[in-house]
């Protein structure tokens, strides 16, 4: 670990964490991580996906416990037990998706949960509005205290969300991606927040992906990578090259197997498929046995691009062509029917219905091979149901039992069975490790490379370098919607993918 | 699923069978064949009804319009028949289900494709048929003696021992018991109520799933308009008034979770056959109507606490510690399950 040592600060840290871990079951989330914050400090916060950053938010606004380390703040060791105990002791956060209420006036969004009350109890509306109007004044936020919340326009909500995190006398102020959702200009509007919120004293904890805003608003910055810390320091005296080379940082040649397998002809071929708000002019060719990493920062518009490819949603310009014919896809039926199939993150959410048998889960997309004159064939079903437990070795008491019954990998197993059933001919897997062990991504990646060798397509979506590296023939990468590029595996390497990703060239 | 079905039903079965023979103690031939298929002859319209209920409840919805529907197409059958004497039975009946499924597909109609909550769009088409069943008979009462015989006496018929309107009741169950077991509509209503993305992503239409549930209970709502107006042989704006609820009840008393996606016609029947005998056997004992109503109102509570308790069991502990020193609830893991 080569820490960046900053030079004299006068001031000591108004937080620091010393030596926080965290791990959840399988997974070490942080290990032994160092952070500290300065009064009247902007401290980047820089990582990939998946480097921890948000398990580091959660630990400091009291949602997670951390497993040892030390919080202090001023000197005294603190712990928190509760998000209302973060809150107590000056910490607040501004999340990327605020989460506000429509129905209720600016006042009670700012002061929900610690309205000012009277003698009585009840809540005193004419000093909450007269702090909330400080509160928006001392913001630069020229927003009535009275207006309802669905009228304001995003960055009118945003400033509401950041008057409410200040309303709680905060001296640490965490902003998760606050620009995400903004326009330049709102962005513009934000860092005069930031400066004034800075003059005041406050630390502020600023985690965002794009290079060209962190250099322009943090004097400070703090590099995560697979749960560490890497490197701290000065921005001033430290260039955005080292500052990828840290958030990267490792061979990944050797690290997933991806088999080397003949690729044939074109499959699916996509042309300027473009949609009105998610993404615009995705073209490329996906050949037999191929895999094709789909990689750039969350929310870039892969998954609503994948989406859209598998019929869920309507692209609004663009067009498909699949072993030399064009075809339309209006609906997910419509996509299994041509052979592209879709299996998505949230495997719990959208994959199995878990109150469900296996093999009906199984057999779930392709009913139409085991009906006859109308009437679904159990025994049909069954056999359906078996072939592929046994392919994917699915542990389970019996058939008939719900998925619900099983553990989560033999889950997604049972996901995955019924898309292979459909025997596609082009296979989008969105994030298919996220989340699991690496033992089981393993097993995944070996699957992987054994679908392309029969010949299926892969589309892969992942946030995750070394998966991306390690396992793709060719990698498109996204950025705010639009292609930033696509490549070819030989000689490609990690920089230049996140270079196109944060659009840092 | 189908181990917890099963008991549930055998639970029910021996519940109702418990009842019987409580009631037979207390009033001899109340247990006797004839009584017994008296009490599912009563219980028949019921049991139609809440099938249909239950296609929508499996597609997480719910049908409050059934007897509304009801209203105003037996209130049209009758008025035809009284029109129009010489009109064929066969073609009345069919007339029933036609505008019975008229009427279902409205209400599917706006929570397909306008995407209003299904509560509130058969609340208000409960109130707008039940107004136009008014409008139709400008309040008046189609009597008996407005009705052609074939039309009044076809449904009490008795063959073996039961009416015809007991054995409609029957061929509904077999029918509608093949169609959610055996066919790709009755697998998608499972499918939509169970995890409706899981089902969008398998390539299953939602939306239609439930248009189509909703047209399947207004159809057999239509038909028992006019299997209640033969049965009690006078049609009126306010026939069935409040019955809705007895057919959720039925559903839920039978397992079939309002969350969507599970239950059994077994379980419906079971459930709508529960009520019947209590509502048969209470009299019998002479229990007022009214403890009728607080006995059935009790019954949905205690099965709604049933079935959420085992919709709890489902959940999984993700905190270890917690889940090491909290009583194990959990139910036994299938052997070679956690790979």
């Amino acid at each position: 670990m080569s820490v960046v040592q900053a030079v004299v600060q006068n001031s000591p840290p108004l937080l620091e964490m010393r030596g926080i871990s965290k791990s959840f079951p399988g997974v070490q989330a942080l290990d032994s991580v160092d952070v500290a914050l300065f009064p009247g400090t902007v401290t980047a916060l820089i990582g990939e996906n998946g480097a921890g950053k948000s398990t580091l938010v959660k630990i400091l606004t009291g949602i997670y416990q951390h497993d040892s380390g030390a919080i202090i703040i001023d000197g005294a060791p603190v712990h928190f037990t509760s998000a209302e105990a973060a809150i107590r002791s000056g910490i607040t956060a501004i999340h990327q998706e605020t989460v506000l209420f429509d129905e209720l006036s600016v006042a009670e969004n700012i002061f929900l949960g610690h309205a000012p009350r009277n003698r009585l109890g009840l809540v005193n509306w004419s000093a909450m509005n007269a702090r909330a109007a400080a509160l928006l004044t001392s913001i630069d936020a020229p927003i009535s205290p009275y207006m309802r919340l669905k009228d304001l326009s995003i960055a009118q909500r945003h400033l509401v969300a950041i008057a409410r995190a200040l309303s709680v006398e905060a001296r640490v102020v965490i902003m998760d991606e606050p620009t995400a959702a903004l326009s330049y200009k709102e962005v513009e509007d934000l860092f005069r927040i930031i400066e004034r919120l800075k003059r005041q004293g406050k630390a502020i904890l600023f985690i965002s992906h794009k290079f060209e805003e962190v250099y322009q608003i943090a004097e400070r910055f703090v590099v995560l990578r697979d749960g560490r810390s890497i490197g701290a320091g000065l921005l001033a005296k430290t260039g955005q090259d080292e500052i990828v080379r840290m958030m990267v940082g490792r061979s990944v040649d050797h690290v997933f197997p991806k088999l080397d397998v003949a690729i044939g002809n074109t499959v699916l071929k996509v042309s300027g498929y473009s949609h009105p708000t998610e993404f615009d002019n995705i073209s490329f060719e996906l050949r037999r046995g191929e895999i094709l990493g789909l990689y750039g920062l969350v929310g870039a518009g892969r998954s609503e691009f994948c989406q859209s490819l598998f019929g869920i949603t309507r692209p609004s310009a663009g067009s498909l062509e699949l072993e030399g014919r064009s075809v339309e896809i209006r609906s997910p039926a419509d996509a299994i029917g041509a052979g592209i199939v879709y299996v998505p993150e949230e495997r719990g959410r959208h994959g199995a219905v878990l109150q469900m048998p296996i093999f009906q889960n199984f057999t779930m997309a392709t009913l139409g091979r085991t009906t006859r004159a109308g009437f679904l064939r159990e025994a049909e079903e069954f056999a359906l149901a078996r072939r592929y437990a046994e392919r994917l070795d699915l542990r389970a008491a019996a058939l008939s039992v719900p998925v619900g019954t099983l553990s989560g990998g033999n889950q997604q197993k049972v996901v995955i069975g019924k898309w292979l059933a459909t025997r596609p001919k082009v296979i989008i897997l969105d994030e298919p490790t996220k989340g699991i062990d690496i033992g089981s991504k393993a097993a995944v990646h070996a699957f992987m490379s054994e679908l392309a060798g029969e010949g299926l397509s892969v589309i892969m979506v992942s946030s995750e370098l070394p998966e991306i590296l390690g396992m793709s023939d060719r990698v498109l990468v996204m950025r705010e919607g639009r292609m930033a590029g696509i490549w070819n595996r030989e000689g490609l390497d990690a920089e230049t993918l996140v270079r196109a990703a944060t659009g840092n060239q | 699923m189908s181990r917890i079905l099963k008991y549930r039903e055998l639970l029910l079965v021996a519940i109702i069978l418990v009842l019987i023979a409580a009631f037979s103690a207390r009033a001899p031939g109340f247990a006797s064949p004839k009584s017994l298929a008296n009490i599912f002859n009563d219980t028949s319209i019921l049991i139609i009804l809440a099938l249909g209920q239950m296609a929508v409840i499996l597609t997480k919805s719910i049908d409050l319009s059934v007897a509304a529907n009801l209203s105003f197409t037996g209130m049209a059958v009758a008025m035809l028949n009284s029109a129009y004497p010489e009109v064929p039975l066969p073609l009345l009946i069919a007339a029933a289900l036609g505008i019975g499924a008229g009427l279902g597909a409205i209400n599917g109609f706006m929570v397909w494709r306008i995407g209003i909550p299904a509560i509130v769009a058969t609340l208000g088409t409960l109130t707008i048929y039940r107004g136009m069943a008014f409008v139709l008979s400008g309040g008046a009462w189609v009597n008996q003696t407005q009705m052609t015989p074939a039309f009044l006496n076809t449904p009490r018929l008795p063959v073996l021992g039961l009416p015809l309107l007991g054995w409609t009741a029957l061929l509904v169950i077999a029918i509608i018991a093949t169609v959610f077991t055996r066919t790709v509509f009755g697998r998608s209503l499972y499918a939509a109520g169970g995890n409706p993305t899981a089902a969008l992503y398998a390539g299953v239409d939602v939306g239609r799933a439930k248009f189509f549930a909703f047209m399947l209970s207004g159809a057999l709502a239509g038909l028992c308009g006019y299997l209640w107006v033969s049965r009690y042989a006078v049609a009126y704006v306010d026939i069935a008034a409040g019955f809705e609820l007895d057919t959720v009840a039925a559903c839920v008393i039978g397992g079939i979770s309002t969350l969507g996606g599970i239950g059994s016609v077994g379980g419906a029947v079971l459930g709508a056959l529960f009520l019947g005998v209590i509502k048969n056997a209470l009299p019998v004992i002479n229990v007022s109507p009214f403890w009728q109503m607080a006995i059935s109102g009790l019954v949905i509570i205690i099965a709604v606490l049933f079935n959420a308790r085992q919709e709890r069991r489902k959940g999984r502990l993700i905190l270890r510690d917690a889940a090491k020193s909290r009583p194990v609830r959990m139910e036994t893991p299938v052997e070679g399950a956690a790979a």
